[in-house]
């Protein structure tokens, strides 16, 4: 699969550090998922974690997103240090996710899941929106704009009234990417975006992950299994094994690294 | 409310789309000419909204060079700014070329050199792509305009400009000349040419048709007086724009009649979009209305058997008066009460869930409809007609009228309409609608159109007694029995398809003293009847060689040639013998077309001892046969085919019957 990237000059050129993540060790008991990791994702990047089975991506992104809290280490947002930040923090700071599981509520809509992700937004109280009332009508009206420019933007408007569960599997992620970005969020994290689907859902897939990218200037952290996606579409990789960090680079350095390929492929002992 | 039809003399002046529109802006200024879904909510553009978009848009166009007699291709989806900018390109007397918008970059390319476009109209970035692919071979195309700019940001290429900028262009210089457009449009003439729309091509390079002004307006006049559409009537325009039915439906007639189009979201959307709006005036090609009713009777299968029920219960009753009463033809008080009760519990419904409650006038065109499914939907009460027409004749040359619809005939003659035949039956048109040429093709346009007037259509048929036109067949595939009388293999092979058992069909007959045919079952169908009724087979070959599925077969046949009995032409050609093919005719052994049309005399010469055999009079034939399998590999089967002899039916017998 090749995937044109960056042909052309982007229109939000890749910046500053905005989220760095600093000698983080992460265990459960005595199972050590993160050792030490440290690494930093720049403004408007595209950055991959990827790594073998249980290398401890998913935990990863847990940190990123407060689900976890490390034991040691800190994570930077704008210089600014998070020891125990919980998820809702880090939806407020601008984080969104994608699941690998898809965690969509399934007898809602389309629509209903997206508008879920405005959640934060909403500033009018329950009264209100109760009695769909004043300011909690035109509120309404702002957010169901901003979600519909999402559907129109990930060309989902044939599903918008169609109950989640009813939907196949990669459209079902495409909802999650929607729900997410619904946050506007500026830095968004992809869960295995691509797993489970099929080559032309992959292809898709990837077309709107460098579209968001291109469009929002989001930054982006991505864990994926399909080596030959992240290869094609990130600008900066970062290799975890065994809970270590074993590579970062480009994905040219990361792909002639000799560490990254004994992990990958085994070496003889 | 206006209807917009007004003094003759008043028409007269009103003999170009641009004038039209100037007339609707004035007229019916606030009311809604095209509606859009966007951004999940439907965008009204009101006639004068129109009218000064396409103001711009042609001062816009004029700025960058666009002159009289120039043409711009449209290559978009169904948007109002398709529509303005075609107005906009006749309002300064240039031609609109509307390509497909699935055709590959490499079948842009003809048209383009052919009609030698300067400016083209791109819907999106894919289009763009493809146009900026040809442009080595197109060197005449200097500006390509794009309506959506996602994912454009990066070009720079010099041709590019957008929808917006170029709306913006023609805003400032019609602040500075704002007489200029209306200058333009007076000199604007009915004989000018309004619209050219490339020929599918399936034989030889595509032609390019030019249509006249007068010939559009005229037509979609003649047609909306006989159908009495009016502004207060819905269109959904969701067929490609580059086919000249769907240019009469979304801009011709409303721009006669005044009424409103509506744009869908995506082609996805369709079947919602029109759930919403409630068209009034609906046109649909066979095979979408055999997706919708396909897509119902899944529904039906997953409903409880309660639901199951009484759907074809009420289904029978609209089977047997549905028609009738849509004709207004009288029937009992009992089956009305009980049709009566149907509408209330499933016709009323069902036409909900298919978008068609409101639905005034349907047709269907392009291809011969299946009898039953033409009749479900009469059933349930959506007034399905057949029209008959093409690309050079501004589509109408026959509409079935209202209480008079047959579903093996097109109609009678529209208003204005001359029909005459060949001795080869072939038949040929006079109309107010015809085309004034082949672009720069004066050899084709000399073939098609005599001196008079009279254009050959390549289709031979014959008027009924009811002086309604039966189109049978392509002319050159038309031939006669030895007894001289008509043998039209294609019209037999659709009666015979129109069976869901019978997958293709292939009639043999041309000089020969009776018709035979080979059949080729379609096993899903015939497979799963098989289910039904326990009969094991092995496969296709055991299935079809079955005494069982001959029975069932001939039981079709029979039933073509009680049909055929009834039609005086045709009573001569029923099917005396047949065969089933022991393998499915294929494209991949060269059988069939890659449109899956069969090709008759390759049939004929590869099976030469199937049809010596079925002449012969004997009971079987013994087949080997040499197969190519998909991945190359070639085999033989070796099979007996029996051959049946089916009953035939007199001709005045079949009528006292009927």
């Amino acid at each position: 699969m090749t995937v044109a990237l960056h042909q052309h000059p982007r229109a939000f050129p890749v910046g500053d550090v905005i989220l760095s993540v600093e000698n983080v060790s992460l265990a459960f008991g005595g199972v050590k998922a993160l050792t030490d990791v440290s690494f930093d994702v720049r403004e408007h990047e595209l950055r991959a974690i990827i790594g073998p089975n249980g290398a401890g991506k998913s935990s990863m992104l847990n940190v990123l997103n407060g689900v976890y809290h490390p034991q040691e280490g800190t994570i930077r947002l704008r210089g600014r240090e998070f020891h125990d930040m919980n998820s809702h923090e880090a939806a407020g700071l601008g984080i969104s996710r994608t699941f690998q599981n898809i965690a969509l509520f399934k007898g809602m809509t389309v629509l209903d899941n997206i508008l879920t992700g405005r959640n934060l937004k909403m500033r009018s109280n329950f009264l209100e929106q109760a009695l769909w009332w004043g300011p909690a009508r035109r509120e309404e009206i702002v957010h169901r704009r901003a979600v519909e420019e999402i559907i129109d933007f990930l060309e989902i408007q044939h599903i918008r009234k169609t109950p989640v569960g009813r939907l196949p599997y990669g459209l079902q992620k495409r909802v999650e990417l929607a729900r997410a970005l619904a946050a506007e969020p500026t830095i968004l994290l992809l869960d295995e975006p691509m797993a489970g689907m099929n080559l032309e859902e992959k292809q898709d897939m990837c077309r709107f992950v460098l579209d968001v990218n291109d469009h929002y200037g989001t930054t982006i952290v991505l864990i994926e299994h399909d080596m030959g996606v992240v290869m094609d579409i990130s600008d900066r990789v970062v290799v975890l094994d065994y809970g270590r960090k074993i590579g970062d680079g480009t994905p040219n350095e990361v792909r002639s690294n000799q560490t990254v390929i004994d992990a990958y492929l085994g070496v003889t002992h | 409310m206006a209807t917009g039809v007004g003094s003759s003399s008043a028409l007269d002046a009103r003999d170009t789309f641009p004038k039209l529109l100037l007339h609707h802006a004035k007229v019916r200024g606030g009311r809604p000419a095209i509606r859009e879904k966007d951004l999940g909510i439907w965008q009204t553009w009101t006639w004068k909204h129109f009218a000064d978009e396409v103001r711009a848009l042609a001062c816009g166009l004029a700025e960058q060079g666009f002159k009289r007699g120039d043409h711009l291709a449209l290559v978009s989806d169904n948007r109002p700014r398709l529509y303005a900018m075609l107005c906009a390109v006749q309002c300064l007397g240039g031609v609109p070329v509307s390509l497909y918008q699935d055709s590959v970059a490499a079948e842009m390319a003809f048209p383009i050199q052919n009609a030698e476009i300067t400016h083209a109209l791109a819907e999106d970035q894919e289009q763009v792509d493809k146009l900026l692919e040809i442009l080595p071979q197109c060197p005449t195309l200097g500006r390509i305009y794009y309506d959506d700019p996602r994912g454009m940001r990066h070009y720079k290429q010099a041709q590019l400009m957008s929808y917006e900028r170029l709306l913006e262009i023609g805003r400032e210089s019609f602040e500075r000349a704002p007489a200029f457009v209306e200058t333009e449009i007076a000199k604007g003439a009915a004989d000018d040419a309004a619209a050219m729309f490339f020929t599918s091509g399936t034989t030889g390079v595509p032609k390019g048709v030019v249509l006249t002004h007068h010939a559009l307006i005229d037509r979609s006049r003649a047609a909306a007086e006989f159908e009495g559409l009016d502004d207060r009537d819905v269109v959904l325009a969701y067929l490609p724009p580059a086919w000249i039915g769907q240019n009469i439906f979304s801009y011709a007639q409303p721009f006669v009649t005044g009424y409103c189009i509506c744009c869908p979201e995506s082609a996805e959307t369709v079947m919602s979009d029109m759930r919403e709006i409630g068209p009034t005036y609906y046109f649909a090609p066979p095979r979408v209305m055999e997706a919708m009713l396909t897509q119902v009777m899944i529904r039906i299968e997953d409903l409880w058997w309660g639901g199951r029920k009484s759907f074809h219960y009420f289904m029978d009753v609209a089977n047997r008066v549905g028609g009738r009463i849509l004709d207004g033809e009288p029937v009992s008080l009992w089956n009305r009460l009980q049709y009566f009760l149907g509408e209330i519990f499933v016709y009323g419904p069902l036409r909900n869930v298919l978008g068609m409650s409101r639905v005034r006038v349907a047709y269907t065109a392009g291809e011969a409809i299946g009898p039953d499914l033409f009749k479900f939907y009469r059933s349930i009460g959506i007034n399905l007609k057949q029209l008959y027409g093409s690309t050079e004749t501004s589509v109408f040359v026959c509409i079935q009228p209202n209480g008079q619809v047959k579903p093996d005939t097109v109609g009678p003659a529209v208003k204005g309409v001359e029909l005459k035949f060949t001795p080869q039956r072939e038949l040929l048109i006079r109309s107010p609608g015809l085309f004034k040429e082949y672009y720069k093709n004066p050899q084709a346009t000399l073939e098609a159109k005599d001196a008079e007037g009279w254009f050959r259509t390549g289709d031979a048929g014959y008027v009924d007694q009811d002086g309604h036109l039966k189109i049978i067949d392509r002319v050159k595939d038309v031939g006669a029995l030895a007894d001289g009388t008509l043998f039209a293999p294609k019209y037999l092979e659709n009666k015979l398809k129109f069976f869901p058992y019978i997958q293709e069909a292939v009639a043999f007959g041309d000089k020969r003293d009776q018709v035979c045919a080979f059949i080729n079952i379609d096993m899903d169908a015939v497979g799963d009847w098989a289910e039904r009724r326990s009969l094991t087979y092995s496969g296709y070959v055991d299935l079809a060689s079955r005494e069982e599925t001959y029975a069932l077969i001939a039981e079709c046949v029979e039933k073509v040639n009680a049909d055929l009995a009834r039609e005086p032409e045709l009573a001569n050609s029923q099917i005396h013998r047949f065969l089933i093919l022991h393998k499915a005719l294929d494209a991949d052994d060269e059988e069939l077309t890659r449109t899956r049309k069969v090709r008759r005399g390759f049939v004929g010469e590869k099976y030469a001892s199937l049809v010596d055999a079925l002449y012969s009079g004997k009971d079987s034939v013994h087949i080997e046969a040499k197969v190519r399998y998909e991945d190359g590999r070639s085999g033989s089967i070796s099979a007996d085919l029996r051959i049946r002899d089916v009953k035939t039916f007199a001709p005045a017998a079949a009528r006292a019957a009927a």
